[in-house]
């Protein structure tokens, strides 16, 4: 199936990707030709089939509650773009 | 035979009878990096001194008495699993900077067995491909053939393996990363069942496939490498709580009467014939060693691909939203939260990443869900049935690894389709949660390896690595070392 440009925009805002014109009509052209090697899938009926989310047995998994030392701040500050007085800095929102 | 050559098994051997140190082996393979790694670029980042280090205090403690599974041995890590103190970038922008504060389980565990840690291998970016050409930084050459690709996306712990860079490597598989390059380089490459190795630590692509496998020389080293990493951990709740048995174990070399299936849907029109030939001289040579070996059916196959690729990019679409230039990695300014957002994720991200992303965002989307991501999960529980009725019949599977030897850089790079047609005959286990191994079985008329794989049950590790250690002893491929040779310069 061939996606229009729009459809390719919209994936890209629901992604939270900046494209170039470019990237856009190439990605338009390759993620169709991906989408049409998947339609023969449909070919399968898989009504009475259940779907495989995970390989492992659906169960909880719990381990006791106990306290541990938390990774330095300094540490996973070092790796923020941008931090000041022990935070992260990120650009001012709410005032758009 | 130099130092760099020798297997994990050997030079314990060596180090255990004091006839070399952990200071002098390590040196020596530092030496080889320096020598061959401007041409074979395995590397991303490598830590010499600590390396230097790490092997003196193994020399000294084994003066004390102490032994441990991997006491002095040089290893190597693929660039996506985390190091505390040493950058890890998964292979891309978006990372370049990025020091993980903490060590992944399996690497923890690494260092607890006495393992020196040389440094951190070239990956596709965030193990996206099949080349190790989606790297951010460069491509990784095939030590065999320096215009060919080691494969992905664990080429550079692939290509190191090989080129005696390292004496085993940790790669990631989660749809044939491990088992693909370690067929291009001629070298073993296991991807334990999903759940076996903790997961705590690796950059999580697709986290209901990925798994942390590793790339030695022989299969003794596969053995031995996998009972250090392998066990439940806490810190991961996909880790199974099973016992670990004794790898080495499994290491007889008698395979009389084990049931071997070759499945029939693994040879197909297309595939490079010198690759079926040696698979079907290798299955001669586990039938005259006593097994039995059937045709069977996994009638699934053809459907796996489609399946994973679009499971795979709807995970990793989740998993990589997580980089939004607020906490770590890049982060480029836009005109609002939300273009920072866009910008930081548009260049931070390469070509292949941004592509899966796309897909697997649009596969996920309302109105697309069923048709898309629920259909794949549905044919998901198809190739798993496959399978589970394979192994009531059969202890192993053995098929070919790849459809064709290494291909030529830059051969692929435009063509998805075609790139991912590589995986073909490994995204299956991943699908299936299943755990196998690829080993040499040959080479072709250029002289490029061949990868035979063994696929086993889950928890089928013994029974994978029974036959793959009898064929091996069986043959003499895997003592080949490339010449690292440049064709056509």
């Amino acid at each position: 199936m061939a996606l229009t440009r729009e459809q390719v925009e919209h994936v890209a805002n629901l992604a939270r990707l900046a494209l170039t014109e470019e990237e856009k009509e190439r990605f338009r052209q390759q993620l169709s030709a991906v989408l049409d090697y998947a339609a023969r899938l449909q070919e399968l009926d898989t009504d009475a089939i259940p779907p495989t989310a995970t390989v492992l047995p659906v169960r909880n998994v719990m381990r006791p509650d106990t306290p541990r030392p938390p990774a330095p701040r300094e540490e996973i500050l070092h790796n923020a773009p941008e931090a000041e007085e022990g935070c992260f800095k990120v650009p001012a929102i709410g005032w758009e | 035979m130099h130092l760099y050559d020798l297997t994990i098994h050997e030079a314990r051997k060596l180090l255990d009878a004091g006839e070399i140190s952990a200071a002098e082996l390590t040196q020596a393979v530092i030496d080889r990096i320096l020598a061959v790694d401007n041409a074979v670029k395995a590397y991303l980042t490598l830590t010499p001194e600590e390396a230097l280090e790490q092997a003196r205090a193994a020399d000294a403690a084994r003066r004390e008495g102490r032994s441990s599974p991997l006491l002095g041995i040089p290893v190597a890590i693929k660039d996506i699993i985390c190091t505390a103190g040493i950058p890890t970038t998964c292979g891309s922008r978006i990372l370049e900077n990025f020091i993980p504060p903490y060590d992944a389980t399996a690497v923890a565990r690494l260092k607890a067995a006495g393992a020196v840690i040389l440094g951190k291998t070239n990956t596709d970016e965030f193990a996206m491909g099949s080349s190790t050409e989606n790297s951010a930084f460069f491509p990784t050459h095939n030590p065999w053939d320096l215009t060919r690709v080691p494969g992905g996306s664990s080429g550079g712990s692939a290509a190191a393996v090989a080129a005696g860079e390292c004496l085993g490597a940790l790669g990631t598989d989660t749809g044939g990363s491990v088992r693909q390059p370690a067929a291009f380089c001629g070298i073993v490459g296991l991807k334990p069942t999903y759940g076996r190795v903790s997961r705590y630590g690796l950059v999580a692509f697709a986290s209901s496939l990925d798994q942390i496998g590793v790339m030695t020389k022989d299969v003794t080293d596969a053995a031995i490498m996998l009972g250090v990493i392998a066990g439940h951990d806490p810190l991961d709740s996909t880790s199974l709580d099973v016992p670990v048995p004794d790898y080495t174990a499994a290491l007889t070399g008698d395979i009389r009467g084990m049931r071997v299936g070759v499945p029939k849907e693994y040879f197909i029109p297309g595939m490079q014939p010198e690759v079926e030939d040696a698979v079907r001289t290798a299955l001669e040579v586990l039938a005259d060693l006593g097994a039995e070996i059937l045709e069977i059916s996994l009638p699934h196959t053809d459907y796996a691909l489609p399946v994973y690729y679009l499971i795979a990019p709807a995970e990793a679409s989740a998993n990589l939203a997580r980089y939004d230039g607020v906490r770590y990695g890049l982060r480029v300014v836009g005109d609002s939260l939300e273009d920072t957002y866009k910008q930081t994720r548009g260049h931070g991200f390469g070509p292949e990443v941004k592509r899966r992303i796309m897909l697997g965002t649009y596969a996920l989307s309302a109105g697309y869900y069923d048709a898309y991501y629920l259909k794949a999960q549905k044919v998901r529980t198809l190739i798993k049935g496959d399978f589970d009725r394979a192994f009531e019949q059969v202890d192993v599977i053995v098929a070919p690894t790849t459809p064709t030897t290494a291909f030529r850089i830059g051969e692929k790079v435009d063509d998805p389709i075609q790139m991912y047609l590589s995986d073909v005959f490994t995204l299956s286990m991943n699908l299936a949660g299943i755990c196998g191994l690829s080993l040499p079985c040959g080479f072709d008329s250029q002289g490029l390896p061949i990868g035979m794989q063994v696929m086993g049950p889950a928890l089928g590790e013994m029974a994978v690595l029974r036959v793959a250690y009898a064929y091996e002893q069986a043959t003499d491929w895997h003592t080949r070392r490339p010449p690292i040779r440049s064709a056509g310069r």
